[in-house]
């Protein structure tokens, strides 16, 4: 029988089986940042250990860095101490990393794959649950807590057990405006933030195969919110070509092997999986957020949903809880939400192709009156940097957008850049959870085209309309 | 690691489904860069009027009356109960931090996210998983006699309830063994360095562009 992506790049990770059936799985990649490791380093230095294997890991601040001018160092000093106990982990440990005035800074988990840190049949690890996003690349990427970040360190393995693999297939064309971020939307929507606990995702299908890099990373970077651990995307010409001269992607003879193991990273034709769901991709609308859980989700030509419609006892309480939370009411149609706040940016969306058509929607126009603040915030400094070599940065201050410096910025609103109590925002990011972009604050989540629109207009819009 | 062999609990409910780590612990306090202290904060927007800020005294703070941990009758409890998919979203280790903090040690659900679950073993919390109807009775258990307390034994894998009844849950036996025994998992992986190594040298041979 044969074997599933998922599986072939397990098996070439297993150190060890144990008696109960757990694993030594040996990790190829660690990202760090500030928030989930000085704990870690901690632990190490009071038991004496070092890293096992110091180039494997690379590191970099981002939850916590300012987005305004850099030169100024970061003033609030709980976030500084926590930026500077990263530097100071990773000089002791030697471990590279790329600090806040580095070009190549920014979120890791678009700094990894923008240096070629992450391969094709990697296994990857990072103390934060979004590493998913790295399974665009055909790797086995998981977020782990801080533990394991110190076990990893010291063993370069983590124990593991195998979980279940599901593969989601879309197929046919996605529709025109529809982009990773609204399938991953969608798909969270039908099987609901537990749906793939247990297991690890593959996401497959022609409109899968059809998205560019960073619309696969779009969408793996969600499985996180359908409860999966990790998602995954078969390797094609696509993959290869995004990897090739990349910093620390292989070359020369190196290259010419690695890339023929690559090509091997699919699932087989015959191969069995735990659980198969099938979507088409003319179904897809573009999809609005309206609650405080990613599953509460709608096509943006929908309403908010009636109370009686709930399934059972526990998602009504779930559902009016969170119109409460969000000052919404039943049956109002998501276009006339209006928002006070706009941000684009995030693991999610804050690549180049994000503000590519981000940009496209909001050239020539300005951002509505109701709009307080409309946030641009690249994802590291480079995605910046090419940015503003195509003009991006112009289009977006002059609809009255504010360009930032990179980082995690409104997406968990660690550092100065949050929503106040009540106001509502149209994101790019990946959770509306209560209180994640600032306490108080509403969040809706969207794709970067529709959360331009939504500023322009100054409530949601649908994007296939826009002109 | 504080080994985890039986408790005799008192049960503080919480009766919310999909309760993610965002709630458990706000990101403010992930600024902080140890390990302790988190506890006053556990669950901050649910359980005080104001916004809390790491390293604050919360003793003075405004309490949410109607908040369950706030209420006098679960002053003390060391179980918690649950609803669907607890501890979703982040992977933060600051989330069982903050609920060890606190005085509970063991956290019952119908099901749990996978990081979540995966962090409780590492701080020495037990995560137990019970059928959703088994959970359902023990929270109307729970809201109907005040001082409910649940006897947890994990050699045993039960959970008997005041009246005599019993469950049994499912546990890995490595993570059973390593929460009786309290111990550090780093160790023991440590201990098959040897396999490590030699996987790592057949690795380099195979794929040398990842040394
Ligand atoms: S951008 Fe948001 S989700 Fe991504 S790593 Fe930063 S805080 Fe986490």
């Amino acid at each position: 029988m044969g074997q599933t992506l998922f599986d072939k790049v397990w098996q070439q990770h297993v150190v060890k089986e144990n008696d109960d059936g757990s694993m030594l799985l040996y990790i190829d990649r660690h990202l760090v940042h500030e928030v989930t490791s000085p704990q870690a380093f901690e632990g190490l230095r009071l038991a004496g250990r070092k890293p096992w294997k110091i180039s494997a890991t690379v590191a970099t601040p981002d939850h916590n860095v300012p987005t305004t001018d850099r030169a100024l160092g970061i003033t609030d000093v709980v976030s500084r101490t926590q930026v500077e106990a990263l530097d100071a982990n990773c000089e002791e440990f030697g471990i590279t990393e790329f600090g806040m005035n580095d070009i190549r800074q920014g979120v890791v988990h678009v700094m990894g794959p923008e240096q070629g840190l992450i391969l094709p049949g990697m296994t990857v690890v990072c103390g934060d649950s979004h590493t998913s996003t790295h399974g665009a690349f055909g790797s086995i990427a998981m977020g782990i807590g801080t533990s394991e970040v110190e076990h990893v360190l010291a063993t370069q393995c983590l124990i593991q057990k195998k979980p279940k693999v599901m593969r989601i297939s879309v197929n046919g064309a996605l529709p025109a405006g529809i982009t990773g971020k609204d399938v991953a939307l969608f798909i969270i929507g039908k099987i609901g933030t537990a749906g793939g606990t247990g297991y690890a995702l593959e996401f497959a299908g022609e409109a899968i195969m059809a998205l560019s890099m960073e619309g696969r990373m779009s969408l793996c970077n969600m499985a996180i919110e359908a409860g999966a651990r990790c998602g995954m995307v078969a390797v094609d010409d696509a993959t290869i070509s995004y990897v090739k001269d990349r910093p620390y992607s292989p070359k020369a003879e190196e290259w010419q092997k690695a890339e023929a193991m690559w090509r091997e990273l699919y699932s087989d034709a015959d191969a069995r999986f735990d659980a198969e769901l099938v979507y088409n991709a003319s179904e897809i609308v573009p999809q609005v957020s309206w609650g405080t859980s990613p599953e509460m989700v709608l096509p943006v030509t929908a309403s908010i949903p009636d109370l009686a419609t709930a399934k059972d006892e526990v998602q009504r309480e779930g559902w009016s809880r969170a119109l409460a939370y969000m000052g919404l009411k039943e049956n109002t149609p998501i276009a006339e939400i209006s928002i006070d706040k706009v941000f684009i940016g995030s693991c999610t969306n804050g690549r180049i192709e994000d503000f590519r058509a981000a940009a496209a929607v909001v050239k020539g126009k300005k951002v509505a009156a109701n709009v307080k603040l409309a946030l641009a915030v690249p994802g590291s400094g480079l995605v910046k940097q090419q940015a503003e070599a195509e003009g991006l940065d112009l289009i977006f201050t002059e609809a009255g957008f504010e360009w930032r410096e990179p980082g995690c910025s409104m997406c968990l609103a660690m550092n100065a850049d949050r929503l106040e109590p009540g106001e509502r925002c149209a994101s790019t990011s990946n959770r509306n959870f209560e209180g994640r972009q600032g306490m108080g604050g509403r969040t809706h989540l969207v794709s970067p085209a529709m959360a331009a629109a939504a500023g322009i207009a100054g409530h949601f819009v649908d994007i296939r309309d826009w002109s | 690691m504080q080994p985890f062999t039986t408790l005799n609990g008192l049960v503080a409910p919480m009766d919310r489904a999909n309760v993610d780590t965002d709630a458990i612990i706000p990101k403010q306090f992930l600024k902080s860069i140890k390990r302790t202290g988190y506890g006053p904060f556990l669950f901050d927007e649910w359980r005080y009027e104001d916004r809390g800020e790491p390293e604050m005294d919360c003793t003075n703070r405004p309490k949410r009356a109607d908040f369950v941990l706030n209420q006098p009758r679960y002053q003390g409890a060391q179980i918690l109960l649950a609803r669907e998919n607890f501890g979703c979203g982040s992977s933060r280790e600051h989330a069982p931090w903050a609920i060890l903090d606190c005085g509970f040690t063991c956290v019952i659900a119908p099901s749990f996210a996978d990081i979540f679950y995966n962090n409780c073993f590492k701080n020495g919390i037990l995560p137990i998983v019970l059928d959703d109807a088994i959970v359902d009775q023990l929270f109307k258990e729970c809201a109907a006699a005040e001082g409910y307390a649940l006897n947890v034994d994990l050699d045993a894998q039960t959970v008997s309830t005041p009246l005599g009844q019993s469950f049994s849950f499912d546990i890995d036996a490595f993570r059973k063994h390593c929460l009786l025994n309290g111990l550090d998992d780093i160790g023991l992986t440590l201990q098959d360095s040897d396999a490590i190594s030699s996987y790592e040298a057949d690795r380099k041979q195979a794929a040398p562009w990842l040394f």
